[in-house]
């Protein structure tokens, strides 16, 4: 792509990114259009957003992003009437559109036209009538909580009646409210309601220092910390030009690697758990522990939390580190070899995970699926191998896929990809090259705009964010591709039985707090 | 009845009381080792309880009185069921007043007092775990009738301490249709206590759940109690199951002296310790099945019975007493 060119007839222009991307001003009737022909195409709905531009020039403006085979689309859309701001919505197109939009409502007052109008993230932290992303709200202000009811799609019937679960559960976990309409113990239909780990993260970028907000990306969802603080990086990267040292990006992936290595290992654990059987627990847990404490003597963090900063990595591994990785990955691919056996010849493992929580490839590709659930339902999309950056250029990842989209397929894909990422590892390894780890990264001019993308262990984590003035963040949004998995779920769990939601729950394990923001 | 009997009587049921949570200490022991885990002390059960009973009860502000009374109605029930199974001896005052069918009778009417305290509340979860409760119960129970049916055939009488008594004046092999029994046992035993695999007694997910469904409101000496009568059933059990397959070594009638006793508390607890290592065992090495298997399996447990009497009745064999 030339530095001006055009997409669908669009002006655009290149953004700052790792990725290849670029940016196009969809004013009026050119959003829907864009839209449509983009959806034509099969470009897949990243993330949408909003932001308060009231004091620059008088407008709100809306901002979609998609994925192309080309690379990333960006488009803007102004909105003028700051009274009633309202755009078109995009969910007829874009299913997963529906969730962003009624949270861009709920936190700047901007209504997409001929959507749901229910709330999404504002429970009752604040009244309908404030806007906490807006310039003019106070982020210090509190407000009494005002419990209001929350309209769930009523299902009628001859025998049909709701369990409600949550957000308060029996265990400790995140907090998520499920409205379950059964008939007896067969769901008719699940409806989530999410929002409860609201932290107004989007607000407290606001105005936060360059120099630290990868730290509070790190802390949007605990679990994808080295996805977010390097997807922070890459963006303020992008925009400063800054390119980071060989070892730095090799150490980097590697980071982001061992992250998807201890996810896919815990899931596994808590699969087996799920379906009774303890010992695939018990295993799996102590390969996880084996790799976070490794985490923890090389890299500083078990979870990796703040291991990446801008312009590098905050510290190098000692001496002995490659030849205890190596080591640790011989140990990780003999456990993963001997539970992959006993897990595929386990007939009530495979029992309960066959045909559980079965997500069609076309209703998958329809509701704009991203990430390891989509790959587990025949979509082949993984950013590390569709558009690579350095250093997973030189890696040439392998796309692991299943076609049955059951939860034995999200077991399966999960199993390749540790084989698939213990590969990656040792290339890794293989090819880390001496030098620094860490480069200075120059405070960014004001007004510039960027985004990074990783393709995290769920699937791609997006950060896009503008600079503000004297080294300060203007806006910065984040997006989790739970987002876009959460709806997949209410999907996956029709014609099932009610006890199998947990083991169909697990084998998403999607985040709460990513998506909650 | 002569005072000795009735000492033998509370000392058995004494001895069923104390020993239960052990028990059911042992097998999470065992489930623990052959899951590479290091295993809670084996009196955790008792620290458990004694946590509860120091703890406030809090009750649900729509608790009526029979969910208050519950918790004392099972720990009572299985007492009771206690004082019925020859566990140590078979000269049993109690005993007499009722036999294995009226035992049954026992297990279903805790079960209905769970069930109704659980809907009681009026909760998604109580009354979803009363549900399943009850579609379990009433497959379970017809196979366990037929299993002591095999029993009765054999022996010609319903009270478990003739059974014990005819196996001991009648040592004359093993009838080829008690293996069917006992198998059709163990999977109906695993059932009703709530264990792998057709309930997880350490699943912390609610919507799986059947048994801890029910339970989920209660806390303190209530919880305390409902725990300790669920051990309580798994011992009573795995006592109907000795008695039945494996009655050596209890005091039988007439030969039940200090020392007999002895050996009997011996020999019971030799045999729990090995069942207890097979519960553990069969729960290591299964999943839970679906809920929907669930009919299945305990139709398989019904089926292996009436197989086990066919068998008996095949062989052309007439009962022993």
């Amino acid at each position: 792509m030339t530095m001006q060119s055009t997409i669908f007839g669009v002006f655009a222009t290149l953004l700052p990114s790792n990725l290849p991307a670029v940016r196009c001003d969809a004013q009026g009737d050119d959003w829907l259009r864009l839209a449509k022909e983009l959806h034509a195409s099969a470009a897949r709905l990243l993330t949408l957003w909003g932001a308060d531009d009231r004091d620059r020039n008088g407008s709100f403006r809306i901002r979609a992003a998609w994925l192309t085979p080309d690379g990333l689309v960006i488009a803007e859309h102004r909105i003028a009437d700051t009274e009633r701001p309202s755009y078109p919505s995009l969910a007829e197109l874009f299913p997963s559109a529906a969730r962003m939009q009624r949270a861009v409502f709920d936190l700047l007052g901007i209504r997409a036209t001929g959507s749901d109008t229910r709330g999404w993230l504002r429970h009752s932290g604040w009244p309908e009538d404030v806007f906490p992303l807006r310039r003019d709200f106070d982020a210090a202000t509190n407000y009494p909580a005002q419990p209001t009811p929350y309209a769930f799609v009523p299902v009628e019937g001859d025998g049909v009646h709701e369990i409600a679960v949550g957000p308060v559960h029996a265990g400790i976990i995140e907090p998520g409210h499920f409205r379950f309409s059964v008939v007896g113990e067969k769901v008719l239909r699940l409806e989530e309601r999410l929002g409860y780990t609201h932290k107004g993260v989007a607000k407290l970028f606001q105005g936060t220092s360059q120099k630290l907000g990868h730290r509070l990306a790190a802390r949007i969802s605990g679990d994808s910390a080295v996805a977010f603080s390097w997807a922070w990086c890459a963006a303020l990267e992008a925009i400063t030009r800054t390119v980071c040292p060989e070892r730095a990006l090799h150490l980097r992936a590697l980071a982001l690697e061992h992250e998807r290595l201890a996810n896919h290992l815990g899931d596994l654990g808590a699969l087996g758990n799920d379906a009774g059987f303890a010992f695939g627990l018990t295993q799996f847990s102590r390969m996880k522990e084996d790799l976070l404490r490794a985490n923890a003597d090389l890299f500083g963090a078990r979870y990796l939390l703040d291991y990446i900063l801008p312009g590098g990595v905050g510290g190098d591994p000692p001496e002995y580190a490659v030849a205890q990785l190596l080591h640790l990955y011989r140990e990780l691919a003999d456990g993963v070899t001997s539970m992959r056996n006993i897990y595929d010849e386990h007939a009530g493992i495979q029992d309960r995970f066959r045909e559980t929580g079965r997500l069609a490839p076309d209703l998958a590709e329809k509701l704009g699926a991203v990430g390891l659930a989509a790959r587990a339902s025949g979509i082949a999309s993984d950013l590390r191998a569709d558009h690579p950056w350095p250093p997973y250029d030189k890696l040439a990842p392998k796309v692991v896929t299943q076609t049955s989209g059951d939860v034995a397929a999200r077991a399966q894909v999960r199993l390749d990809e540790i084989a698939e990422s213990l590969r990656l590892c040792r290339a890794l390894l293989d090819g880390l090259s001496d030098g620094p780890v860490r480069t200075n990264v120059p405070p960014a001019e004001p007004n510039r705009a960027g985004i990074g993308l990783i393709e995290g262990w769920r699937g791609p984590v997006a950060i896009a964010l503008e600079t503000g003035p004297e080294g300060t963040i203007r806006w910065c949004h984040a997006h989790d591709p739970s987002v876009q998995n959460w709806p997949l779920l209410e999907y996956a769990i029709i014609g099932n039985i009610v006890p199998d939601f947990p083991l169909i729950n697990k084998s998403f394990n999607l985040s709460y707090s990513g998506q909650d923001g | 009845m002569k005072l000795i009997s009735l000492v033998r009587q509370c000392a058995e049921v004494a001895l069923a009381i104390g020993i239960a949570p052990l028990f059911a200490g042992w097998i999470a022991q065992c489930r623990a080792w052959m899951q590479n885990r290091s295993a809670p002390p084996l009196i955790q059960p008792y620290r458990m309880l004694h946590k509860l009973f120091h703890k406030d009860a809090a009750l649900a502000t729509d608790a009526s009185p029979l969910f208050r009374a519950t918790p004392y109605v099972l720990f009572g029930t299985m007492v009771l069921a206690a004082a019925i199974v020859p566990s140590i001896a078979t000269d049993l005052p109690f005993a007499r007043a009722a036999d294995a069918i009226a035992l049954i009778g026992l297990f279903a009417t805790a079960r209905v007092f769970t069930a109704l305290a659980a809907m009681d509340i009026g909760t998604a979860f109580g009354t979803m775990g009363a549900r399943r409760e009850m579609m379990i119960g009433f497959l379970a129970e017809p196979a366990l009738l037929m299993v002591l049916f095999n029993a009765f055939l054999l022996f010609g009488s319903t009270a478990l301490p003739s059974l014990v008594d005819g196996y001991a004046a009648h040592r004359s092999g093993i009838d080829p249709s008690v293996i069917f029994a006992a198998v059709a046992f163990v999977m109906v035993l695993l059932a009703e206590n709530a264990r792998i695999p057709i309930d997880n007694p350490a699943t912390h997910l609610e919507l799986t759940m059947i048994h801890e469904a029910m339970l989920l409101e209660y806390s303190a000496r209530h919880l305390a109690l409902v725990e300790w009568a669920s051990s309580l059933k798994l011992f009573n059990y795995a006592c109907i199951g000795f008695a039945l397959f494996l009655p050596w070594g209890i005091a039988i009638h007439g030969a039940d002296g200090t020392g007999a006793l002895l050996v009997a508390v011996a020999a019971l607890i030799g045999k729990l310790v090995v069942a207890g290592a097979m519960l553990a065992l069969i729960e290591s090495v299964s999943a839970k099945l679906r809920l929907f298997r669930a009919p299945e399996y305990l139709a398989t447990a019904f089926l292996l019975a009436v197989l086990g009497l066919l068998v008996h009745l095949l062989l052309g064999a007439n009962t022993i007493a």
